[in-house]
């Protein structure tokens, strides 16, 4: 009982990390129909750069609320640059082309990403794993018996940063004016145009909030498992891309849902099975999902306009 | 950007300056070490030189696993000189010719085929990763040039055929080493197994383990996997503390133990952790922090050995090369000196009669050990049991087969 309370705990925290990179997932397919397969690797420069700052600031600083902020809004304004440096040079050139040009361009980012980062000149850090320095201290804040059940402060930070960001997130879309021009160009960018609605700048906006978003979840992620790599990106990308269309991507609290759910079951997997199963299991419940609703958990199966 | 490419090409020449330096010929005068970039020798060294047996070496001085073959040169070099000092081998001086094999298996077969047909070696020392020594091996076999591997420990290599040697021991062992450590020093009843699914040498070492384990009548209470690169292992951690172990085998690779290490604090297991050679790298400081200390893993060689070979070499390296050799460096050391010997022993130096010489290696005093070939050409050979300590390793014991 107290070792699936435990499984329980695991497998909301690591499905919270999921959820917000899927968050970001989904924010660019509902405006763009733009499947961003960089998100994952922007995720992981956020990393790096959180890095850097923490160790900038030095040993002192990093268990303080302010030293906290510090290097997390320089990993997230960072890659909300970074986002908007993609999209202005990678993708909106490609904007008019066949939706596949972009998405191939996508990869290819992904890729500069992860193996650029791999290199051994100047600021890139190498292909060796690094230790996260410990930017929050980690406490335990509930334990259940003889440590038989443990809950940290991280996990309930992380889970409680994950549901006011997704809370937050679906304010902005469905309360605010900037979410009523998003679901404008989501729904046909070149009217929206025509309508005075500024597109680029909405898309480009789009990109820097999921990309910042990115890089926050990248550093829970890494004060998470406290291990990070040039290539931690492609793999937390694949599975909050997994998350997203579990949950039917483009859809904010689907996303969410099905980074919990997806985190809940390879937790389960690992646990009660065998680890080599865990990959195997998440994307056989995928492709369940896609034969039996074909539009995720949440999403709505729209008729392709031929 | 473009002004980067100028720049490497600087820091290229003067890496290729100071290899050049380092690579200086012997005191013995002309037929010296080449340098490593793979031309044939200007002076001496060359097959027709009467006066000196050619020794070959292939490594990997650049590439992924560069600090590998550089240590092991510098410790075959260490080897030359002093033999050439005490007279040389039948009266003749040694020389090696190294060769770079780019951490590429490919490369290291081409090397060896010209170390065999161009200089026509008597003798390959070479590489430290396996699949570069499978690919030598292979040559060397054919063409009956006697080939030493210094530390590749993968069972295949010396399957490969009857000239085929090592002075390490092998993967396998490991898992002996470790369960005997743990059955007879820590005391251990009970203990769990953590294994990474996506390596050979992981699975290798931890079912030998295992099963040794519960020959000297331990219990292994559960088996958990991870995949190489996984970063999360509380699942698997939580599983293993609900059988509550007095210690945990995880014979894996540094990047992922110090983060194993971690979570395992963290989830409450406070038993000591073990593991194999794989953990052997300043990285486990670091990615392991205050969680590792206290563990223990298997090696080929301490610098810490009290042992007055051992601490002779150490000297003579540091005042050769600066720093403290490494595992690999004296391994390279060790499998020149038992070529040398051998050669001293062989009726001649055709290939037959060295590989008979190097097959009766026994109870040849290296500092990673002493050197006995089984039949199967392998080193039968102790290995260290090292505790991990505030950022260092120290020396707990000496473990025989």
């Amino acid at each position: 009982m107290a070792q699936l309370l435990q499984h329980l705990i695991n497998g909301l925290a690591a499905g919270t990390i999921y959820a917000l990179v899927a968050l970001g997932y989904t924010m660019v397919y509902g405006v763009l129909k733009l499947i961003n397969f960089a998100h994952g690797d922007v995720m992981m420069v956020g990393v790096y750069m959180g890095y850097a700052t923490a160790f900038a600031l030095g040993r002192e600083a990093r268990g303080s609320l302010l030293g906290i902020a510090a290097v997390f809004a320089v990993a997230m304004l960072g890659c909300a640059l970074l986002g908007f440096l993609i999209e202005r040079f990678a993708y909106r050139p490609l904007r008019e082309k066949p939706r596949l040009t972009a998405l191939i361009t996508a990869i290819g980012i992904s890729f500069a990403l992860s193996y650029g980062f791999q290199l051994d000149i100047g600021f890139l850090p190498g292909a060796s794993p690094r230790a996260f320095p410990e930017i929050i201290e980690p406490t335990e804040w509930l334990i259940i018996g003889d440590r038989d059940v443990v809950v940290w402060n991280w996990q309930v930070i992380s889970f409680l940063i994950a549901v006011g960001l997704m809370v937050g997130l679906q304010y902005l879309v469905f309360g605010t004016r900037f979410g009523q021009a998003m679901r404008a160009v989501s729904w046909d960018h070149r009217v929206a145009a025509l309508m005075g609605i500024p597109t680029d700048r909405v898309i480009a906006l789009t990109f820097m909030l999921s990309s910042g978003l990115a890089a926050g979840a990248g550093l829970l992620y890494a004060i998470k498992d406290t291990s990070v790599s040039p290539l931690m990106g492609l793999y937390v990308g694949l599975k909050a891309f997994v998350a997203a269309v579990i949950g039917g991507i483009g859809h904010v609290p689907g996303a969410v849902i099905g980074a919990l759910v997806l985190g809940l079951v390879e937790e389960f997997v690992v646990g009660y099975a065998a680890s080599s199963w865990r990959d195997a299991v998440a994307f056989g419940f995928l492709i369940l999902v896609l034969l039996v609703k074909p539009g995720g958990l949440f999403g709505r199966v729209a008729a392709e306009k031929v | 950007m473009r002004r980067l490419a100028p720049m490497l090409l600087a820091a290229l020449a003067v890496l290729a300056a100071a290899c050049e330096k380092k690579t200086q010929p012997p005191p013995s005068g002309e037929a010296g070490t080449q340098a490593a970039q793979g031309q044939p020798a200007g002076t001496g060294g060359t097959p027709a030189n009467a006066d000196t047996i050619l020794l070959g070496q292939v490594g990997a001085l650049t590439g992924g696993q560069a600090t590998f073959g550089i240590s092991t040169r510098n410790g075959i070099e260490l080897a030359l000189k002093e033999a050439n000092a005490a007279g040389g081998v039948k009266g003749k001086k040694l020389a090696v010719k190294v060769y770079d094999n780019q951490s590429k298996p490919e490369e290291a077969a081409q090397a060896t085929t010209r170390l065999i047909t161009q200089d026509k070696v008597v003798l390959i020392l070479g590489d430290v990763a396996s699949s570069n020594s499978l690919a030598m091996a292979e040559k060397a076999q054919a063409a009956g040039v006697p080939m030493i591997t210094p530390s590749s420990t993968n069972t295949t290599v010396t399957q490969k055929g009857d000239y085929i040697f090592r002075v390490c021991f092998i993967d396998p062992f490991q898992g002996f080493v470790m369960a005997k450590f743990a059955r007879d020093e820590l005391k251990l009843g009970k203990v769990a197994v953590l294994q990474d699914n996506k390596s050979a040498y992981s699975i290798d070492l931890s079912d030998v383990f295992t099963r040794k384990f519960r020959e000297m009548g331990g219990t292994v209470a559960t088996t958990e996997s991870y995949s190489q690169g996984d970063t999360d292992y509380r699942a698997q951690l939580t599983a293993i503390k609900k059988t509550q172990p007095d210690g945990i085998y995880v014979p894996g690779y540094y990047s992922e133990v110090g983060v194993i290490a971690r979570q395992a604090r963290e989830v409450g297991l406070k038993v000591p952790l073990m593991g194999g050679d794989g953990w052997d790298s300043e990285k486990l400081f670091e990615l392991g922090g205050s969680a590792i200390t206290g563990s223990y893993f298997s090696n080929h060689y301490s610098p810490d050995n009290p042992d007055a070979r051992v601490q002779k070499f150490i000297a003579d390296y540091k005042a050769a090369y600066g720093g403290v050799p490494d595992a690999l460096a004296a391994l390279g050391y060790d499998a020149a000196r038992v070529a040398i010997e051998a050669l001293q022993r062989a009726k001649d130096l055709s290939g037959p009669s060295v590989r008979d010489a190097i097959a009766q290696t026994k109870d040849f005093p290296g500092v990673a050990g002493t050197v006995t070939l089984d039949e199967k050409r392998n080193a039968v050979k102790s290995a260290v049991v090292l505790k991990v300590g505030d950022g260092k390793t120290q020396y707990v014991t000496t473990i025989s087969p």
